[in-house]
């Protein structure tokens, strides 16, 4: 299953690669990172129908998470076809706005930092066994 | 008086004395009401009433005798002129009175010379009868004249009299008025000095009303910026969490690889024992930063608005919570403070509903009241005193009560009773807002529908008593 991981955080790619260790090795997860709305967009452009999921920050300097999702969900309708991916948003501020923001765009989880890294797993793993 | 005809000796006549009783009584008529006797000299006027009586008693006794004397009106009247000159020196302070006594004095004296001849020197009399007669006629010429003197005296005295009384009168009523005008000018002033005085009042309140907004203001700015900053540290404390708690998997894993290698029983254990310490370290790392996130969470939640929804809230944990937030925050800014934290949780309290932001800032205000209160008590340097600061919940019927509770300076009566007012405050100006407890008051009460109580005994310390329905 391959993850798009959005965030302007540089470490956050480390992180991942470290928290998902033992999937990526088994080859049950892949990732890819975008350090920006726009680059994840052009990402998206390229691999489009291999990109499952998508976690994104939502407050990014340019285009933020929220912008992003809404020109997911205009490119990629969604089925029959192009496939569209699964979004889920994170962010610091969690308060009702955002989230009710998020879900009207579209977003299909909203997660609130500190990430729990465990929970987030549990999501993913529950997320493939449904993708297959 | 003598006439011609009554000069003529030790003849016995009646009619002159008759005649004379009542000249006497119309004389002491005359001089009664000019001197005014009942006023000026009462017993004398009793007196000038019964004047008749002695010469009734003249008439009855030369009747007896059958005295052959015409001399007895004579005595008569000297008798009369003689009271008249009593009375003159009696009332010799009344200006007419002298006047006529000077008036009545040379007549007098006349009249007892020619009686006294009358007696002893009959023949003298008649020699100098003219002279005698000029001297009678001079000396009433000069009564009369007196008589006139007095009387023009008595009316200027009265017309003086008069005068001042008039004098007196205006004086009386110009003092009336002094007295009205100077109640006025006291009234008048009095009421600009009350104006005065609540102006200046009025003046003082909105300097220091514009002198807290000011300080309010600052606050929320200063609010802001501390979300700002809470934000900003968030992310990468974040980072120093997360990387702590995934290298400590990353040590367990590779312990397990450690302990499929083949390897010397020394240098696997020396391998281990590091590994160990990585780990452990990790974790303390990973501690660490968890507190600090707990500190950037309580300034992000006490700077964000209320958003007015009740949770179900651990009040015992947010007690604790913001006990030590009030604590280290003053820490923060006095470094030699310290304070004993007393906290006594009743197990019983259950989850309550409440505003935990609204909640958290009253807890942090009357903390932070505590402490401020303790560390005041602490600078007076008592020896062998311990600032202690003490939270303590408990679950009674219907209601759950928090209580705050320091032994500090306590609040004086007079203030207690302003304590919950918007700005009041006992602080320097710019330390308090006189906001905190007016603020918290309404949160508890229209905001949770509870009561914000407040005990205190002056030099011995503060108790505030938040009770919650449950």
């Amino acid at each position: 299953m391959k993850i798009l991981v959005v965030d302007d955080e540089v470490d956050v790619r480390v992180l991942f690669e470290q928290r998902f260790r033992r999937e990526i090795r088994s080859g049950e997860f892949s990732f890819s990172f975008a350090y920006s709305g726009e680059e994840a967009l052009n990402y998206l452009h390229e691999h489009v129908s291999e990109v499952v999921l998508i976690l994104s920050d939502i407050n990014m300097p340019g285009m933020s998470g929220l912008e992003l999702l809404r020109h997911i969900r205009e490119e990629y309708p969604g089925p029959p076809v192009p496939p569209t991916p699964q979004v889920m948003m994170i962010t610091a501020y969690g308060d009702d706005t955002s989230r009710q923001q998020a879900m009207q765009l579209g977003a299909n989880d909203f997660l609130t930092k500190p990430v729990d890294f465990a929970a987030l797993k549990s999501k993913l793993i529950s997320l493939e066994n449904h993708e297959n | 008086m003598l006439h011609p005809e009554q000069t003529s000796r030790m003849r016995f006549d009646y009619t002159s004395l008759l005649f004379s009783i009542p000249i006497a009584i119309g004389f002491a008529r005359l001089v009664k009401k000019f001197l005014d006797t009942p006023k000026r000299a009462p017993r004398w006027d009793r007196v000038l009433d019964k004047i008749w009586i002695p010469g009734l008693v003249f008439v009855g006794f030369a009747a007896l005798f059958q005295l052959q004397t015409k001399l007895l009106d004579e005595f008569y009247l000297l008798f009369v002129y003689l009271l008249f000159i009593g009375l003159f020196v009696r009332l010799k302070n009344y200006k007419p009175a002298r006047t006529l006594l000077l008036a009545l004095a040379p007549f007098a004296l006349y009249s007892f010379f020619e009686l006294l001849l009358n007696v002893v020197a009959t023949d003298f009399i008649k020699e100098y009868d003219d002279t005698f007669d000029s001297w009678q006629g001079f000396s009433v010429i000069w009564m009369i004249t007196f008589a006139f003197i007095a009387r023009n005296q008595k009316r200027s005295l009265e017309v003086d009299l008069l005068q001042r009384e008039q004098e007196e009168q205006e004086k009386r009523r110009i003092a009336t008025q002094n007295t009205e005008l100077e109640r006025m000018v006291a009234e008048r002033t009095a009421a600009l000095t009350r104006q005065a005085d609540a102006l200046q009042s009025a003046l003082t309140e909105l300097r220091t009303t514009q002198a807290q907004l000011i300080q309010a203001e600052k606050m929320a700015s200063l609010g802001e910026l501390t979300a700002g900053i809470a934000h900003e540290i968030q992310n990468p404390l974040n980072f120093v969490n997360n990387f702590a708690e995934v290298s400590v998997e990353l040590c367990q894993e590779l312990r397990e690889e450690v302990e499929k290698v083949e390897l010397a029983e020394a240098d696997k254990d020396y391998l281990l024992e590091i590994l160990s310490d990585l780990s452990h370290n990790q974790l303390k790392i990973n501690q660490h930063g968890q507190r600090a996130s707990s500190i950037v969470r309580g300034m992000l939640q006490h700077s964000r608005a209320s958003t007015g929804e009740r949770q179900p809230t651990d009040l015992n944990g947010l007690a604790d919570e913001y006990l030590r937030l009030a604590y280290h925050g003053l820490r923060a800014k006095d470094k030699t403070f310290n304070a004993t934290l007393n906290t006594t949780f009743d197990e019983a309290v259950k989850e309550v509903e409440v505003l935990p932001q609204d909640l958290g800032r009253v807890l942090l205000n009357l903390f932070n009241n505590a402490f401020y209160a303790v560390q005041q008590r602490q600078k007076n340097g008592e020896p062998g005193y311990q600032p202690t600061v003490t939270v303590s919940t408990k679950q009674l019927p219907q209601k759950v009560e928090i209580r705050v509770r320091d032994n500090g300076t306590g609040i004086p009566e007079e203030v207690r009773q302003k304590i919950f007012q918007p700005f009041f405050t006992t602080k320097p100006t710019g330390e308090g807002t006189g906001l905190g407890l007016s603020l918290s008051y309404d949160i508890i009460t229209k905001g949770h529908g509870g009561t914000l109580a407040v005990e205190s005994q002056e030099g011995k310390g503060t108790e505030f008593i938040i009770s919650l329905p449950a």
